[in-house]
């Protein structure tokens, strides 16, 4: 089955970034597809390559990257709210004469019509927030 | 999920609206889905459901709060062709709210009924 996946909380304060991410483990391991992660809301902050948890932790960030990684997965943080929040890659940096980047390896920031596409084209989108 | 979604044809998106206009960002960048949405030409429905029931009514004033009233944007809707709003009875009678009370007109469903619409969906956006 083909999976979308939408994200609506950030790291750490609510489960649901960890609980997206066991999912679209469990999912490849029975060799479903995952078509698109979105990210939306407080969401996008999963996306900041900034982020540095205690060591005995979980790093929600690098998993997610690490998952893109190795399953070519697509993981879109949405530009309108990622600017509300300050998350930025490069070309946005520059667009908003910001004096720095911070998106993680294997995310990029795109609009909302790739969530909406999401949602036509998965069998099933799956949200995970509060 | 049905054939004819995954085959190109419009699939019915459907958006719950659970929280009060404010307090939080979640129902303003709800609605800015659906404004974006509108325009891949999908069968869209929007709920409200508990305090979502709140982001409908009229003379909303958020000056002293310092954020921008939205509810007109509700308004927009029909020009996008949205017009599918239905709005929980139970919802609206807990909070001594009618229909009336509302800046659009909506459908009023009771909660069997608001059932029955989030199972004929085929995306279910909640926020």
């Amino acid at each position: 089955m083909k999976f979308g996946i939408l994200v609506n909380e950030g790291p750490y304060t609510h489960q649901a970034s960890d609980t997206a991410y066991q999912f679209a483990r469990a999912a490849l391991a029975k060799g479903h597809e995952i078509y698109r992660v979105f990210f939306y809301h407080d969401g996008v902050n999963n996306a900041t390559r900034l982020t540095v948890p205690p060591q005995d932790d979980r790093n929600i960030v690098k998993r997610w990257s690490e998952l893109a990684a190795a399953h070519k997965l697509d993981l879109v943080v949405c530009i309108a709210a990622a600017q509300r929040r300050g998350l930025m890659d490069k070309s946005e940096a520059k667009r908003n004469a910001k004096d720095a980047d911070n998106i993680a390896p294997g995310f990029r920031i795109s609009g909302l019509g790739q969530l909406i596409e999401a949602g036509i084209q998965a069998d099933r989108l799956v949200v995970f927030g509060d | 999920m049905t054939e004819e979604g995954a085959g190109g044809a419009a699939k019915r998106f459907l958006y719950v609206n659970r929280r009060a206009p404010y307090g939080s960002i979640y129902a303003l960048e709800s609605l800015e889905v659906v404004l974006i949405g509108a325009a891949f030409e999908q069968d869209v429905s929007l709920a409200f459901i508990g305090d979502g029931v709140y982001q409908l009514v009229k003379g909303q004033d958020t000056k002293a709060l310092e954020v921008k009233n939205f509810s007109p944007a509700f308004r927009a809707l029909e020009d996008y062709d949205v017009t599918k709003l239905y709005v929980e009875k139970e919802a609206l009678e807990a909070r001594g709210l009618s229909e009336a009370d509302l800046v659009v007109p909506v459908q009023v469903v009771g909660a069997e009924r608001m059932a029955e619409i989030m199972e004929a969906q085929d995306v279910i956006l909640d926020f």
